[in-house]
């Protein structure tokens, strides 16, 4: 098995690695290849025909496919090489990626490497919802590649929990196809997807969503026949009389997205918690150098374009780094304080401005984000609403930013 | 019903699947009726996966007997008939004088029923094996191991499937008649003659006996529920972990599976014949085994669950409630027949031995011609994710479809889905390919790979996506096609 040189290797052709590697083609980088699984490129865009999509980066609203479609198009004309159909099977900390084929194994001596390999779903095992184990239970990504990809109807009375934006795309998409659904259900006293989506998807076809109430048991040892619903309390825990009985043949999962990272923990790249994706410095770079993330392998976002703007903007620091040999040190660290969910970067070097994107914990109105280092204001970003459902994209300047003390982020 | 049996086996788990295959050495027309899809869809598929040193047991009893003789053997059987099978020793740790004195007592019995190199290790020598268990003491069993439970009762039944045996799938036994030395089974899909009858029907033994005239058999299910963890703990369990056992119950314990996960469970509900079909899990059930295993194995947390499942053990008790001995009767009420009765764990390891010893049992009234042609050995689908990279471009020379992964998680390729879709049992519910693949049981649960493999499904048996099932009869997965 030989090993290839190349300037930079792209772990999948989704938004996040297709934007990446036209931006890093723009900045002059040329040995570099996409790998990706499929046999198309484009990623969970391919099967996402709603529309919505490229509004605040193309001003008009796309299809996935539609939007996949522009940056797939500007590869192919720029003639960045990318292979489908393959695998990457492990990355080490030294940068050799194995992939493959069925043409075989090839190993990669990457000059850099750049995670865009997406998320995946939380499943019912994850979440241990107790019950049988009847078929009829999917996550809404399934759903949705089953109905928009492989022309094939899964059932017919269905409910959903949770109410992440696919669970409720999924809802509306049911509803055109000819099934009825009766009902969306989220443990948590708020929506976990886009009010957007909430408004066109359930409200616009009657659909209720029921805050604060679970799903507590499945029932069915063949077909899936119901579900048990009961409501909860503010800590979650399920309040005693309040089960109520859901005849259904189809339950639909949409109660988490989680970055999918097991080849970044083959190179050992340190993670966060939080957000369970790597953590980075500005540079998108994770704690191995020469190792990028960006996307939804990052941290799940509310919209590809935030997933293709956080892609392109690595290209730069990749450019440098193939260039150069390394980038500066980020040692200021960023912390916050319990309303913030998590923040990209989890540190800098303090010696430039930077973008800040983080989410809420929970729902805030007329809040003001504060950014401090030293007890000194950085940034103040007041805001009507906040949620959780959306991400907060903020530019800090370099004005005050000081390369020691940690940035501190808080939600008050 | 034209075609006469010589035997006919009612249950297609380990048991019955070991039976048919210890026949099928010899000339003789082989069917098992299995009401399930597939083989291991209960019991057999639902358990801790654990091979046995055989101590747990009274001296003199069959199980002992037969644990002890299946222990022993299961390296060469398990390479005959290409199971995954780690010997990884096992502990059972205790922490207080009462506990050591039942651990002894365990040793000692042990010892009588010839399971050997047990012995009473301290925590240094405990920790020197298990660093992340919480214990002061415990008995080693060195010859302890674990297995591919759905694997090796596959196997059994497709090497018995290769050397003649009719599996006869979705066909539930409702009743048996016996006219001119010649047995009649009712099934729910025709009826079957047959000379000989094999009662190997697990969950089903009681029905089974009472339909055979051999009545009076009291079987109560102990149902206990499991956890499966994510792979990325199976490094900090190197073998299985038991607490001190009582005399009727293992205990809750970990056990890591062949392929790198650990499976926590099973605690134990004793249920009625009519809740053996019910295989729900409960919130409180789960919270309690973590609870639990956690005072042994502190390793346990709720980021790490990708799925529960619960089994059911057959046990034939008294009319006080306790429990028996494997029952292994061929008796003249039911002329030609060899009734099981209360085969529950270790079932697993003893499914041979016991198997050998129904055959003896036909030997007496009978002997067999040898089958000439009869082959052992089993070629198990060859998995790409375990292959040193020498041997994977290998196989994508060989076979392109090896280069395709279907299953991130867990790295199956195209190639190996094919051969599985393609069985000798010729079955094809989802699960069936999950069981030989391991598509689907990786941490993402299918997210992937589940419309691929029913894809695949459909193209290459020809069936309509409607016709496509999940495990159990009627556990239909579409309703049909979005668009014609």
């Amino acid at each position: 098995m030989s090993t290839i040189r190349k300037d930079v290797i792209i772990v999948g052709g989704g938004p996040a690695g297709l934007a990446a590697a036209i931006e890093m083609h723009r900045k002059g980088l040329r040995n570099i290849l996409i790998i990706e699984r499929e046999k198309n490129l484009g990623g969970i865009l391919r099967q996402c025909i709603h529309d919505g999509f490229g509004l605040a980066r193309f001003g008009q609203p796309l299809s996935g496919p539609e939007y996949a479609q522009r940056f797939i198009d500007e590869v192919i004309e720029l003639g960045i090489p990318y292979d489908v159909g393959t695998t990457v099977l492990s990355i080490t900390p030294e940068k050799e990626v194995t992939a493959v084929s069925s043409d075989g194994l090839v190993t990669y001596q990457a000059g850099a490497v750049v995670l865009t390999m997406g998320c995946r779903e939380r499943t019912r095992g994850a979440l241990a919802i107790p019950g049988e184990r009847p078929a009829g239970v999917f996550t809404a990504g399934v759903v949705q590649s089953y109905i928009n990809l492989h022309n094939t109807m899964v059932g017919k009375e269905v409910i959903i929990l949770g109410s992440g934006d696919i669970g409720m795309i999924m809802a509306r998409r049911m509803t055109l196809e000819g099934a009825h659904v009766n009902a969306v259900f989220e443990i948590m006293p708020y929506p976990s997807g886009l009010p957007r989506n909430i408004q066109q998807c359930l409200n616009d076809y009657d659909i209720p969503l029921y805050l604060s109430h679970t799903v507590t048991e499945i029932h069915g040892s063949s077909r899936l026949t119901g579900v048990t619903v009961s409501a909860v309390d503010e800590n979650l825990q399920i309040i005693p009389g309040t089960e109520k009985y859901y005849p259904c043949d189809t339950l639909i999962l949409s109660v988490g997205l989680i970055p999918e990272n097991e080849l970044s923990l083959s190179a050992g790249i340190e993670m966060d918690n939080r957000t369970k994706g790597a953590v980075v410095d500005e540079y998108y770079q994770t704690s191995v150098p020469g190792i990028f993330a960006a996307g939804n392998v990052l941290q799940v976002h509310d919209l590809v374009d935030n997933v293709s703007l956080e892609a392109e903007s690595l290209a730069d620091n990749v450019a440098v780094y193939i260039r150069d040999g390394s980038l500066p040190v980020c040692d200021v660290q960023i912390i916050t304080d319990g309303n913030v969910s998590h923040t990209i970067p989890q540190r800098i070097s303090g010696q430039k401005e930077f973008t800040l994107s983080m989410r809420v914990r929970c729902p805030f109105k007329n809040c003001t984000i504060l950014i401090k280092q030293n007890n000194i204001a950085l940034k103040r970003v007041k805001l009507q609403k906040a949620l959780p459902a959306e991400m907060i994209r903020i530019s800090i300047p370099k004005d005050n930013l000081k390369p020691e003390a940690a940035v501190e982020v808080s939600v008050e | 019903m034209d075609e006469l049996y010589d035997v006919m086996i009612i249950g297609g788990g380990v048991v019955g699947s070991a039976i048919a295959r210890e026949l099928s050495r010899y000339e003789l027309k082989i069917g098992v009726l299995e009401k399930n899809l597939d083989v291991c869809f209960e019991t057999s598929g639902r358990n801790s996966g654990v091979i046995h040193g055989g101590f747990a047991y009274d001296p003199g009893t069959y199980k002992a007997r037969f644990c002890v003789e299946g222990n022993l053997e299961f390296d060469q059987v398990a390479a005959e008939l290409g199971v995954p099978f780690k010997r990884t020793g096992k502990v059972l740790v205790g922490n207080t004088p009462a506990d050591m004195e039942s651990l002894k007592r365990t040793l000692e019995s042990g010892q009588i029923n010839g399971s050997c190199g047990l012995e009473i290790i301290d925590d240094a020598q405990l920790h020197n094996l298990v660093p992340s268990v919480i214990g002061k003491f415990a008995l080693w069993s060195p010859n302890s191991g674990i297995v591919d439970p759905f694997l090796y009762t596959i196997a059994l039944a497709e090497n018995a499937a290769c050397n003649g045996v009719t599996y006869l799938f979705d066909h539930e036994v409702t009743g048996i008649s016996r006219a001119r030395d010649r047995y009649t089974i009712i099934t729910s899909k025709g009826d079957y003659r047959t000379r000989w009858v094999v009662n190997s029907a697990g969950l089903g033994c009681g029905k089974i006996s009472e339909m055979l005239g051999l009545r009076g058999y009291k079987i109560v299910g102990s149902k206990g529920d499991y956890i499966i963890l994510d792979k990325n703990v199976g490094p900090l369990l190197p073998m299985p972990v038991y607490p001190v056992p009582s005399n009727t119950y293992m205990g809750i314990h970990v056990t890591p599976t062949v392929d790198g996960n650990v499976i926590v469970g099973p605690n134990a509900e004793y249920i009625n014949e009519d809740a053996f079909s019910y295989y729900g899990v409960s919130q409180k059930e789960i919270r309690s085994l973590a609870e639990s295993a956690n005072t042994l194995w502190p390793c346990i947390h709720k980021k790490d669950y990708i799925r529960n499942y619960c089994g059911i053990l057959p046990k034939w008790v008294d009319e006080n409630g306790k429990i028996q001995d494997y029952k292994i009767e061929a008796r003249s009420e039911a002329p030609n027949s060899v009734n099981l009765v209360g085969i529950e764990s270790p079932a697993l390891t003893s499914a041979l031995p016991i198997a050998r010893y129904v055959v003896s049992l036909f030997a007496e009234k009978e002997s067999f011609i040898r089958n000439t042609t009869f082959n052992p050995v089993r070629k198990p689908i060859i998995r790409f994710a375990e292959q040193n990279d020498e041997n994977k471009e290998q196989l994508i020379k060989e076979n392109p479809d090896y280069g395709e992964i279907i299953c991130r998680c867990e790295k199956v390729t195209k190639a190996e889905m094919l051969q599985a879709i393609h069985n000798p049992l010729n079955v094809d519910t989802v699960t069936s390919i999950k069981y030989r693949t391991r598509a689907m049981m990786g941490r993402c649960q299918g997210g992937y790979c589940q419309t691929r493999l029913a894809e695949m499904i459909e193209q290459e048996k020809s069936k309509a996506v409607e016709d496509i099932v999940y495990a159990r009869n009627g556990s239909k997965l579409f309703v049909g096609k979005v668009r014609r």
